[in-house]
């Protein structure tokens, strides 16, 4: 999972030659979330994986919604933006249109992403904005003391839901393949080197990147993880994606996955169906079918099984790119300064003079 | 057909209206006709209105869109109470406008179209047309001339090979071009209208052409028509003119505030009625560095803008009532952060969906109050179409220099109304300086305090991202004083809440004196409005003055903060009048802000008030305030509105 310099998704951002490291990044404000929140790790991956990048600190933005996770920026001694409910995604979208020289991140969670804001992050995936999404999912909502989030499972008992939620939940990633999204992953709090590494990819793709981190929540929604961290089951619940590698995972790597029934994917025993059946993933592929088979292979219940890793890279022309070159474009195409031209504008059309 | 010698009569005003079904083009009718009436120098202000339906079915009341032009030999204020003449191009324009006229005006209606059909859908039982000269006209008050207009429309056009309802299409430019002869209008602007607009269509260009020229020609030569009108042009004050409606004007004046502060401008915007021109407008001056961004809903539009602003741009959202509903939570993140954004509601009748073209002033205590907590929001008006210019340049200096979001109330009469305006110099707008904060200098031992203040004008520094050293967070928890991290704490708090006041307060110190007219300076009556009141309002105090009484006027263009001179001005008079097109919302904010007894005078009929009408009210309140007998039949019988 390796990325070419110079990142396109960062190319118009100015770098330094000048060592920075994670203190450089982090800022005077006490971290206020709960012990063993999943978050810690997420803040110490990014402020590890910042300085990598070379970029002038300045020149990088957090925009966050609300929720436990949207309190990122403020750890961050770089801009940024703690917004509204669900917004983030519109903030983020003006900043990047206007502004080509920055690193636009957008921190949400799974209420907020997928709740409240859920028009605005199918739309920013649609568009290719240029920014980065980190939707941090620990299925339930924290802040507001937890009820069950549109990623809970159906049954969930919460102080909302004390006959069990009857809500059908979202597939994140799923979700974000079916907006077209150009770049879509899945990655775990606590794997801190696959984080690392799918959050730099994220960053290096030019469009929008989407990046589901499963989260977890030790106060009102712990163990909705373990069947991916356990010592004992993480090896056949978690399936790796590596672009161009056969899809396998499991102890000895004796799982794998082949072309299901119905054009969907599914987990066979290796050494039943051969290695040859196995699928090879294409995270290049410009049709994202086989993609969304892959998300469907996590379950709407309890989490017990989880390919995590890069789904889709794909290039697509972002939104904030053309726009800049309309402007652009525009701007080329007249002479004279604008004073000029904005005397000319207003007494344009049917004008007549009093003398 | 010989011509008669045709008579010439000078009139000093004309109100015509134009009115079809909403497929008869007689909003393109109406806006040539303006656009030749500003091109011969007449004053002039003009009313469409039109349903919110784009077909609603053919033939029926609903679907009747008129368009109203007054125009005269001298300074004019309102689009005119009642018509002097009607063109109907069906029975439902007749049936749904004939009410608005006074007696002994002309009503020119398209007989083809007067079918049993079409009379049926209008209601009507009987053929008018039938009945006139009988004891029983029920148009008997009017001057009716029935004219086949379509008829004659599609034999004049016979030679261009059109199907018959292409070729009876151009019946609209036959009409404009009748009463262009009546009138006196030069038609050489509309010809040249015509050639680019259909330039890729010739014979639906020659048919258009031939129509208008036929339309003249036979007033010229048909006996039905034996009086040709004059209005002179208007006096006005030297420099040059162009007709402008307010969307336009504050279109170009938000282009302007980006040229004048050197600032780009970011508009993110939802498509709605009556706001939509805005948008269409803006996105065609990106040359001038205005980005436009069509969101997903009202709520991304303003999140966009404030994006953009937090980036640097100017960042201007706008809409209307509905929308600004939705916009209310990002409006108060605005005010938390203090950026500079422009919020602009065209405002039309409501509550809900309302009435979405039509016209009203009811969003002023929205504007004022429609946010969670204690969020204060400056509102700027514009009083006349062309002043939508001026007051998006004003709207834009108050929120640049004091970061803020600043709520531009325009209304639906202002957004698609028109009139003549005096194209300002561009080097007497006023320059708008962001001041952004700069990068500290190496040795500044200080951190950056994002919420420290300028003691003037207590706006806070705008550092934006790239700016070195300054890095920093903002959001929506409450800010702690200058260091702006997060703070609960209860005195900050308090604190903070009167400095955001204060902060709005401190703008009326950069506001000019009010203007009050008043000219005898005994006015005992004040009439006191805000935003496209002023025609109206105008109109009526020059009734009440030319019959003899006195009264003064003053019209607010800031509703937020009120200027400082406003509560002495209002102390100096006896009876406080406050037209509106609401149920009374200015009066509720003087009377609690002043404790004056302001009295309203309130219609929400979605149309601009009658001037007569209000004159009658300012005249019953002189009397009553001066102890006299107010007679106003003088000026109502010299009526000059």
């Amino acid at each position: 999972m390796t990325t070419e310099l110079p990142f396109p998704g960062l190319r118009d951002v100015p770098t330094t030659d000048e060592p920075q490291n994670r203190k450089d990044y982090t800022s005077d404000q006490e971290v206020r979330w709960c012990p063993g929140c999943g978050d810690y790790a997420v803040l110490a991956a990014v402020q590890g994986f910042l300085p990598e990048l070379h970029l002038k600190r300045e020149n990088v933005v957090f925009v966050s919604g609300i929720g436990c996770s949207s309190r990122f920026p403020y750890y961050l001694d770089t801009y940024g933006m703690h917004s509204i409910h669900g917004r983030a995604p519109s903030i983020a979208t003006g900043l990047a249109t206007s502004r080509p020289d920055l690193s636009v991140f957008v921190v949400t969670g799974d209420g907020d992403a997928l709740s409240i804001g859920g028009n605005h992050l199918i739309h920013a995936l649609r568009r290719n904005v240029n920014m980065t999404i980190l939707l941090f999912n620990n299925r339930i909502y924290g802040l507001t003391k937890g009820q069950y989030s549109p990623t809970s499972e159906v049954g969930k008992v919460t102080k909302s839901t004390p006959s069990g939620s009857i809500d059908h939940p979202f597939n994140p990633v799923s979700l974000a393949l079916g907006a077209e999204a150009s770049f879509v992953a899945r990655t775990i709090d606590s794997d801190r080197k696959h984080l690392t590494a799918v959050l730099s990819a994220a960053a290096a793709h030019r469009g929008t990147s989407f990046v589901e981190i499963y989260q977890n929540c030790p106060i009102f929604n712990d163990g909705a993880f373990d069947a991916i961290k356990g010592r004992e089951t993480a090896s056949d619940a978690l399936i790796p994606l590596v672009h161009g590698e056969p899809i396998r995972f499991g102890v000895d790597g004796a799982r794998g996955l082949v072309r299901g029934p119905s054009g969907g994917v599914a987990v066979a025993l290796v050494e039943e169906v051969g290695e040859d059946a196995l699928l090879v993933h294409d995270a290049h592929d410009p049709d994202p079918s086989q993609a969304f088979a892959i998300s469907r292979l996590t379950a709407a219940d309890y989490l017990s099984q989880a390919p995590i890793g890069i789904f889709r890279q794909v290039d697509r022309p972002t939104y904030d790119d053309r726009a800049r070159d309309q402007v652009s474009a525009a701007a080329a195409a007249v002479t004279g300064d604008p004073s000029t031209r904005l005397a000319g504008l207003i007494s344009g059309g049917d004008t007549w003079t009093v003398a | 057909m010989s011509s008669q010698p045709k008579q010439r009569k000078q009139l000093d005003r004309v109100i015509i209206r134009f009115a079809g079904d909403s497929g008869d083009g007689m909003q393109l009718t109406g806006d040539r006709f303006t656009q030749e009436t500003a091109a011969f120098g007449n004053d002039l202000v003009t009313l469409p209105n039109f349903p919110a339906e784009i077909r609603a079915p053919q033939g029926t009341i609903p679907g009747v869109s008129s368009f109203q032009v007054h125009f005269a030999d001298h300074d004019i204020l309102t689009a005119g109470d009642s018509p002097d003449v009607l063109v109907a191009m069906n029975p439902a324009a007749l049936k749904a406008n004939v009410g608005d006229l006074a007696a002994g005006a002309t009503i020119i209606v398209d007989t083809h179209d007067f079918s049993a059909r079409n009379l049926v859908k209008a209601g009507y039982d009987v053929n008018p047309l039938d009945l006139l000269g009988d004891a029983n006209d029920p148009l008997g008050a009017f001057q009716v001339q029935p004219v086949d207009l379509t008829g004659m429309t599609v034999e004049a056009v016979k030679e261009f090979g059109l199907s018959r309802k292409d070729a009876a299409r151009a019946k609209n430019m036959f009409a404009l071009g009748l009463l262009s002869w009546m009138y006196g209008r030069p038609i050489e602007p509309t010809i040249t209208f015509l050639d680019k607009r259909f330039a890729k269509v010739p014979d639906i260009r020659d048919a258009n052409i031939t129509a208008l020229k036929t339309g003249w020609n036979f007033g010229e030569t048909t006996e039905t028509f034996t009086v040709q009108y004059e209005v002179k042009p208007a006096a006005m004050a030297p420099g040059t003119y162009r007709n402008i409606t307010g969307n336009l004007a504050l279109s170009y004046g938000l282009v302007a505030a980006g040229v004048r502060s050197g600032l780009p401008v970011f508009l993110g915007s939802y498509p709605i009625t009556p706001a939509s021109d805005i948008l269409h407008e803006l996105s065609k001056h990106k040359a001038f560095g205005v980005t436009t961004f069509q969101a997903e809903d009202e709520i991304a539009g303003i999140g966009a803008a404030i994006g953009a602003s937090f980036g640097g741009a100017l960042g201007v959202t706008t809409t209307s009532g509905p929308g600004i509903a939705l916009k209310g939570e990002a409006i108060g993140l605005a005010v938390m952060t203090e950026l500079p954004l422009l919020v602009v509601n065209v405002q039309r009748g409501g509550p809900s969906t309302g009435l979405p073209t039509k016209t009203e002033q009811s969003d002023l205590l929205q504007a004022m109050f429609g946010r969670n907590g204690e969020a204060p929001v400056p509102i700027v008006a514009p009083q006349s179409p062309g002043d939508c210019f001026a007051a998006a340049v004003e709207a834009a200096r108050i929120a640049i220099t004091y970061r803020t979001p600043v709520m531009l109330l325009s209304d639906g009469y202002l957004a698609n109304g028109s009139e003549p305006w005096r194209v300002p110099s561009v080097d007497d707008l006023p320059l708008i300086d962001p001041d952004f904060a700069v990068a500290p200098s190496e040795d500044a031992a200080a951190a950056f305090a994002p919420y420290s203040r300028d003691p003037e004008t207590l706006a806070r520094p705008w550092a934006i991202p790239g700016t070195p050293g300054l890095e920093h967070r903002i959001g929506g928890l409450e800010k702690g004083d200058g260091h702006g991290n997060i703070s609960y704490e209860p005195a900050n708090h308090d604190l903070m809440v009167r400095t955001r006041q204060a902060k709005v307060d401190a703008i009326a110190k950069s506001l000019p004196p009010l203007e009050v007219d008043d000219p005898s300076g005994a006015a005992r009556v004040l009439v006191i409005g805000w935003g496209s009141t002023y025609g109206p309002i105008g109109a009526g105090v020059r009734r009440v003055r030319k019959a003899g009484y006195r009264v003064a006027q003053v019209h607010l263009r800031h509703l937020n903060p009120f200027p400082s001179d406003l509560g002495d001005i209002l102390k100096r008079y006896d009876r406080v009048l406050v037209p509106e097109m609401n149920l009374g919302q200015l009066s509720l904010l003087l009377r609690g802000r002043y404790l004056v007894d302001a009295q309203g005078y309130n219609q929400v009929r979605g149309l601009p008030l009658k001037a007569a009408e209000l004159a009658d009210a300012i005249g019953a309140l002189v009397a009553d305030a001066e102890g006299i007998e107010v007679d106003l039949t003088p000026a109502r019988e010299e009526e000059q509105s």
